[in-house]
């Protein structure tokens, strides 16, 4: 082994620097979100309604009573909706590229999100009265781990699922279910049949955010983190092979299959709430291996803060650009993701040959 | 990494293990044995050599027979223990999402963890250690996507020694290298010292620097012994279909062959 020809390309990595400074910048985007809108508020004004909130003696700051309702009730939701969604879709990214060792692998590619789409909507469009407020989080909960264990025992031939028929039956199953939600969204296209509200839906948006959205997304979001990031090494196992994988011990078909349930915990909840939101589980996972590594131990975490980050960032976009009238956050991250992800794509390319 | 100072060998023994895959024997009650020494593997392509391999790191589950390393049947005990005592390198290791060397030799620390473990002061002596010993702790920060075929394997090698395997299973390790890289990396396994079972396509390699050799042919094993007992004409005829000479390498004293196509003579 000849050391003269052998360029080192040593990547900066400082992991724990870029997690903070993740952190850091998404909790300003959070209240630099809450800040803009119809009624701008002082970030300082932001700060101190929250402070209120949270701290049991007076902090000494003031503002009224409308700002304290606009901050507190209608856009802190939001924003922190925004984060978990995105958050919770990045971190699912990044398991499914890994478990799969197919960098396009994304929660869309997987079919899970159609399938929590088709749940969704089936509820907003069929069902009628209270039941389907109710309904429609645990229907895209549902509707998202049936679609994966589907997937994954299309996927299976005598025992054995391999990542290229995993990747297969996910995209056969994304376009069979889309094609489902088309037939329901064209179905509820008569009169009065709440047809926009459904498109809007799917569209992917943050808009109707309150406080009681927030428990379930955010208490899987943190456990299913903490979990994924204990379960660090096997996922790095899994990149390694599956032969691999199995001469170090690692039941790769069990391991798959909680990989799999987990993300559709993930993803399920983050559909729920906000509708399909593409793109983010592509390109976070990819930038922040690019920025941290591949150890799943940096890039998990790393990505739940990029991922919430963006898609703080991107709503606030959302909110701005044809104000008053909203765009649908999903079509905001599809329109900034793709070219993205095409750079990255060629940029990556470079390094590697 | 304390390999070379020890003294004690475990042993690896393939007890009539047979195959099935898809209803059809691959592997006839095959058995094996080897106790610190190098076992190579031989056999034409498609013979069962892989299979063989594949029900001693567990990918495959024999029909029949067992397979034991340190006389514990690793299909009986726990998945993360056999692979504490028996590492592999696999054919053809895949390279989407590649990580850099140093976090692939630490893969090789999976079957150390607890399953939801930190990584320990231990873990990193052997990524440490494993990496010296193939030489590849200059490229830690490299990816292994931008490593020649050489480097790689020898990266792969490190990640089997990350483990602190006792005994290591290798499928064609020398596979894609030039000549250089298949000796540096043969003579590198030999000076571990483990019990360690290779598949070899090159007979001459297989002669070299294996003490005994297996030969297997449509899934029966046919002979085992010394490459100078094994490797005769009169079986590389009727395994190989070729003519060979047993000659003596004039570099080495080791045994040398020579081969030729059948229809020649």
């Amino acid at each position: 082994m000849t050391r003269a020809d052998i360029v080192v390309r040593g990547r900066r990595r400082r992991p724990r620097t870029t997690i903070l400074v993740l952190a850091v910048a998404a909790v300003v985007a959070v209240v630099l979100s809450v800040a803009v809108g119809s009624v701008p508020i002082h970030p300082g004004v932001v700060v101190g309604v929250v402070a209120d909130h949270l701290i049991p003696w007076d902090t000494g700051t003031s503002f009224t009573a409308t700002q304290a309702q606009i901050v507190w009730e209608f856009r802190l939701p939001r924003a922190l909706l925004g984060f978990l969604v995105g958050a919770a879709l990045a971190v699912a990214g990044a398991v499914l590229q890994a478990v799969v060792r197919n960098p396009l692998a994304d929660p869309f590619v997987f079919g899970v999100s159609s399938g929590a789409s088709v749940a969704a909507v089936a509820m907003l469009t069929l069902a009628t009265g209270s039941l389907a407020t109710v309904s429609v989080p645990v229907a895209a909960f549902f509707g998202a781990l049936l679609t994966t264990l589907l997937v994954f025992l299309l996927a299976q031939r005598r025992g054995r699922v391999t990542p290229n028929r995993l990747v297969l039956a996910g995209v056969a199953m994304s376009y069979l279910l889309s094609s489902v939600t088309s037939y329901l969204v064209l179905r509820a296209s008569t009169p009065g049949g709440g047809v926009s509200e459904v498109l809007s839906w799917l569209a992917g948006s943050l808009a109707a955010a309150d406080w009681g959205d927030l428990g379930l997304p955010a208490g899987v979001l943190v456990v299913a983190t903490v979990l994924l990031v204990l379960l660090s090494r096997i996922l790095n196992a899994f990149l390694t092979g599956d032969e691999t994988a199995v001469s170090l011990g690692v039941d790769v078909g069990r391991g798959r299959l909680v990989f799999f349930v987990i993300t559709s915990l993930l993803v399920g909840v983050a559909v729920a709430v906000s509708g399909a939101i593409g793109f983010v589980g592509l390109i976070i996972p990819h930038a922040m291996r690019f920025i941290v590594g591949t150890d799943h131990r940096w890039v998990l975490p790393a990505s739940a803060f990029a991922g919430g980050l963006l898609l703080v960032v991107v709503d606030i976009a959302a909110r701005l650009l044809l104000a008053p009238t909203e765009l649908p956050v999903g079509l905001l991250t599809a329109a900034v993701g793709a070219p993205f992800f095409l750079w990255l794509m060629r940029r990556l390319g470079r390094v590697e040959t | 990494m304390n390999s070379e100072t020890s003294t004690a060998t475990v042993p690896l023994h393939v007890e009539a293990v047979s195959v099935d895959i898809a209803g059809r024997r691959i592997l006839h009650e095959a058995s094996l044995s080897a106790d610190g020494d190098v076992l190579g593997l031989v056999g034409p392509n498609g013979s069962g050599k892989s299979t063989l391999l594949r029900t001693v790191y567990r990918m495959l589950h024999p029909a029949s027979g067992r397979v034991t390393a340190g006389g514990r049947d690793v299909w009986v005990i726990p998945a993360r223990e056999a692979a504490r005592i028996t590492a592999a390198l696999v054919q053809d290791a895949p390279s989407d999402l590649e990580l850099t060397v140093g976090e692939c030799v630490a893969t090789g620390r999976v079957p150390h963890g607890r399953l939801l473990g930190a990584e320990t002061a231990a873990d990193r002596a052997a990524v440490q250690n494993a990496m010296m010993a193939v030489g590849i702790e200059a490229y830690a920060d490299r990816d292994v996507a931008t490593l020649s075929g050489g480097e790689r394997q020898r990266v792969q090698l490190a990640r089997a020694l990350a483990q602190e395997p006792s005994i290591l299973v290798l499928d064609e390790p020398t596979n894609h290298l030039d000549v250089q890289h298949q000796l540096e990396l043969l003579s590198l396994v030999r000076r571990l010292g483990r019990t360690t079972l290779v598949t070899l396509h090159d007979l001459n390699l297989a002669a070299a620097y294996c003490d005994r050799i297996v030969v297997i042919d449509h899934g029966t094993v046919i002979a085992a012994g010394t490459p100078e007992h094994v490797l005769t004409p009169t079986l590389l005829l009727d395994v190989f279909g070729v003519h060979a000479a047993v000659l003596s390498n004039p570099l080495t004293g080791r045994l040398q062959l020579a081969f030729t196509e059948r229809k020649n003579l």
